[in-house]
């Protein structure tokens, strides 16, 4: 089975690169894994016809309420704090789906933006919360296993491993049958999914918390990978990464958003080093590139590969 | 019998345009009707009330019991209503079997690919099941609309214009296609049309609309040559008789 | 008393602002389907812009009254040469696309923006108090005005009535009417499609850049002012209906007065109080308040 197969292949892998990679490596593979699951919940909105331009309010949302553990009630278990993140995420979502699963289009995009916006505002005004400094968290255990110091993002990585290829697998088995039709029915013609009998608004909703809870997850990734939250997570700018390692990747399959992750920020290490002052425009120039000549991503030239091997 | 379905004293206008006044009509189950008249007479209005996409201004409406009217078209098909288009509603990205696929996955709870392979079978489909819906061509579209309407365990399907847009030469055969699965599977059926050599061949009981109104009620061949029909719907010339 | 009158003074102060930001995007999307993200860069450009000629004006030791002037002009420069190239150098080849392409097209113009605009002025923040300061400040119930607030009430009015007019009663303005309405039936009866996109994108990039030399005296210029733009400005066009300059008018004011009721009696509400109207609005009237009505679809 090729899903098992790969899924071994990326648990060996992190595992490999937890036990011999340095630090700033495991780093950066933890941040392409939290990226790579918000990408992958971006893909399932994308599945059904929708784009959010407003991830990061999930983002932020994750992370922290990861933080929050940490700083306000002492709780330092890295566990905990995954489960937060997507938890928290997924309580606001069920609010906020509500009223976001009756657009499309760009009313869902330009919503969804307006809402992370909103939590940014908040954040940078809540001094309770450290204002545009944000805070930082300490995990020192993993479900209840006390961590030594100096292992625990090699922890974290492998963990982040196996959420992310559960999730991974959990997107592809739901996708792969009939609910992935139905979400593929809504973005084709959703008149005739209701005449069919079915509620669009229902699927949307769905797909929606299932999104906006891997984001939180992601979220809470990431604030164990940096040590430290902040309102930029939940800024416009974020999202937009977001939708942009979606697009570059393409909805085909779903290792696409980790590989476009690794992709990106491979790129912007680089960009990082040597131009920091045309980063923006660099990722602006490729987005029009992908979208004029590559409109089904990266991904779609290893599928050109393939027909010519 | 009662019938299968009753609507009363529909009323329903745009503006100034009547598009149905107090229109009363009841169908019988495991008939086949067909609704006539010129464009803007009121029989797609008739049939978008019956499926929720319109809502009468006054009137009733009961399928098995149940008052249709501020039911949605979700709730409605759920109760064995079942509607193809005018223009075909299909998911284009997806392969006939897909687009069949869903259909039966929603209507049954029970082996959707098993009853996927009978309407295929059924609707002469199976040559094209791997092809995109997008790509067909649009006599096969049609037909695919309305092998995802019966799909839905319907007891009552309204077809709109099934062979509009296609070629004369397989009007017929679509048909054929088209009204052998409905009896098969036993449901009622009610299609509008503007062909009338396919409503005299399949029809059993014909109702022309006019301005809102009905102006005829009955077989095929008695309202299809009434005079009034024959003005309004058909479009003959009728000699006047002098004065 | 006095609290209201400022109240509804500040609020109107802010609906002009916001009617200006948002008359454009309305405008742009109305005729063309696209949701213009880089107008947030267009209103940022406008501002720099403003800033450097306006700057240079008045370092060249000329009347200061004149710097009125160059911030129409900047705002003019801006909108007729930037718009036309966006749009024939780069959005004429996107039309065809989904209106999300689209919205991710305008979105990369943004990001390309905002690095231009640090390359070219860097990212200290530069200031132009003079045409706010210099035309002094009026009393309102006692509390002191800048007299250039009145300034931005009539460009607001002025503009509105400019493009009512010209968009009801001109000839070129029902041409855009029919445009708006129907595009491929435009096609058909030959209006110049193609030549309407340019005239109504420039407009639109020119009243962006208007919004933002108008505000430059009032603020410090940075890099990022066009973002939070961007997005308050989608609000008042979604709760005035996309596509109507009517709608937009009216979301502006109630957005405007909303906030600085609530800038007055709970502050750290401001930016969610703006939301919670548009979520409202939207919960009562899902396509916003003017909404163009849609045609039977089956």
């Amino acid at each position: 089975m090729k899903a098992a197969a790969v899924a071994l292949a990326t648990l060996a892998g992190s595992i490999a690169l937890a036990l011999l990679a340095p630090q700033w490596l495991v780093f950066m593979a933890m941040v392409v894994l939290a990226k790579g699951i918000v990408v992958l919940g971006l893909l399932v909105l994308m599945r059904t016809g929708l784009v959010s331009f407003g991830q990061g309010l999930y983002f932020g949302i994750g992370a922290y309420a990861a933080a929050l553990l940490s700083h306000r009630w002492h709780v330092s278990d890295a566990a905990a704090m995954m489960v937060a993140g997507a938890a928290a995420a997924g309580l606001v979502a069920a609010f906020l789906g509500l009223l976001l699963a009756r657009y499309r289009e760009i009313f869902f995009a330009m919503l969804s933006l307006a809402f992370s916006m909103i939590l940014y505002g908040l954040l940078v005004k809540s001094a309770a919360l450290g204002s545009t400094d944000g805070f930082n968290l300490h995990a020192r255990s993993f479900f209840g296993i006390a961590l030594t110091a100096g292992t625990e993002r090699q922890v974290f990585l492998v963990a982040g491993s196996v959420c992310a290829v559960v999730a991974a697998l959990l997107v592809h088995r739901l996708f792969g049958g009939h609910w992935g039709r139905l979400s593929t029915g809504v973005r084709d013609n959703e008149l005739r999914v209701t005449y069919l009998g079915a509620s669009p608004y229902r699927i949307v909703y769905v797909n929606y918390l299932i999104a906006s809870a891997l984001a939180g997850f992601g979220g809470a990734l990431a604030a164990l990978a940096v040590g430290h939250v902040d309102p930029e997570m939940a800024y416009w700018t974020i999202s937009g990464e977001f939708v942009f390692i979606a697009i570059l990747g393409g909805t085909q399959s779903i290792l696409a958003p980790f590989a476009a992750a690794a992709i990106f920020e491979t790129l912007r290490m680089i960009a990082s080093q040597y131009a920091p002052n045309v980063w923006q425009m660099s990722l602006g120039l490729a987005m029009l590139a992908i979208i004029m000549f590559l409109p089904g991503g990266l991904w779609t030239l290893t599928q050109r590969w393939r027909r010519s091997a | 019998m009662s019938p299968v379905l009753s609507a009363q004293g529909l009323q329903k206008s745009f503006g100034a345009v009547s598009a149905a006044a107090d229109v009363s009509l009841d169908f019988d189950a495991d008939t086949v009707v067909s609704l006539i008249g010129a464009n803007g007479a009121g029989k797609t209005t008739f049939l978008n009330m019956v499926t929720g996409y319109l809502r009468p201004d006054s009137g009733s409406i009961q399928f098995g019991g149940r008052e249709l009217v501020g039911l949605s078209p979700r709730q409605i098909t759920k109760l064995g209503i079942s509607r193809s288009f005018q223009m075909p509603q299909l998911f284009n990205t997806m392969s006939v079997r897909e687009n069949l696929l869903v259909a039966e996955s929603i209507a049954t709870a029970d082996d959707p690919e098993a009853a996927t392979d009978a309407a295929l079978a059924r609707f002469e489909l199976e040559r094209y099941a791997g092809q995109k819906a997008g790509v067909l061509p649009e006599g096969i579209r049609k037909l695919l609309d309305v092998a995802m309407a019966l799909s839905s365990r319907s007891k009552l399907l309204l077809l709109d214009e099934p062979t509009s847009g296609v070629s004369a030469d397989e009007k017929f055969a679509i048909m054929d296609v088209v009204m052998g699965a409905a009896r098969a599977a036993g449901v009622t059926v009610i299609f509008v049309e503007h062909d009338m050599d396919i409503v005299a061949r399949f029809a059993g009981r014909v109702v022309a609309f006019y301005d809102g109104g009905i102006i005829g009620d009955g077989l095929p061949d008695t309202v299809l040559r009434a005079e009034e029909v024959r003005r309004y719907v058909i479009g003959e010339e009728v000699p006047h008789a002098t004065a | 008393m006095s609290g209201i009158l400022t109240v509804a003074f500040d609020g109107i102060v802010y609906a002009s602002w916001l009617f200006l930001m948002s008359a454009g995007l309305t405008l742009i999307y109305g005729v063309m389907r696209i949701l213009n993200v880089a107008h947030g860069g267009l209103y940022a450009l406008g501002a720099y812009a403003a800033c450097s000629l306006a700057g240079a004006w008045l370092g060249g030791g000329l009347p200061a009254a004149g710097s009125f002037a160059m911030l129409l002009l900047a705002a003019v420069m801006v909108g007729c040469i930037v718009g036309p190239l966006l749009e024939r150098g780069l959005l004429q080849w996107m039309y065809g696309k989904e209106e999300v392409v689209l919205v991710l097209v305008t979105y990369a113009v943004f990001l390309i923006m905002e690095d231009v605009i640090k390359l070219a002025w860097g990212v200290d923040s530069m200031l132009l108090p003079e045409p706010y300061a210099l035309p002094g400040n009026f009393s309102l119930a006692g509390v002191p005005y800048p007299v250039y607030n009145l300034l931005l009430i009539g460009m607001a009015l002025v503009t509105g009535l400019i493009l009512a007019w010209a968009l009801y009663r001109t000839r070129q303005g029902k041409l855009l009417l029919a445009v708006i309405h129907d595009r491929e039936i435009s096609m058909a009866i030959g209006i110049d499609v193609s030549r309407i996109y340019l005239a109504t994108f420039a407009v639109g990039a020119t009243l962006a850049a208007l919004g933002g030399a108008l505000t430059a005296p009032t603020i410090a210029v940075t890099p990022g002012i066009g973002v939070e733009v961007i997005v308050l400005a989608f609000a008042v066009v979604v709760i005035g209906g996309l596509g109507s300059l009517g709608g937009a008018a009216l979301g502006a004011i109630m957005v405007g007065l909303v906030r600085s009721a609530t800038v007055r009696y709970w502050p750290e509400a401001e930016l969610f109080s703006i939301y919670a109207v548009m979520a409202l609005v939207l919960i009562a009237r899902p396509k916003g308040l003017f909404a163009a009505q849609e045609a039977r679809k089956i």
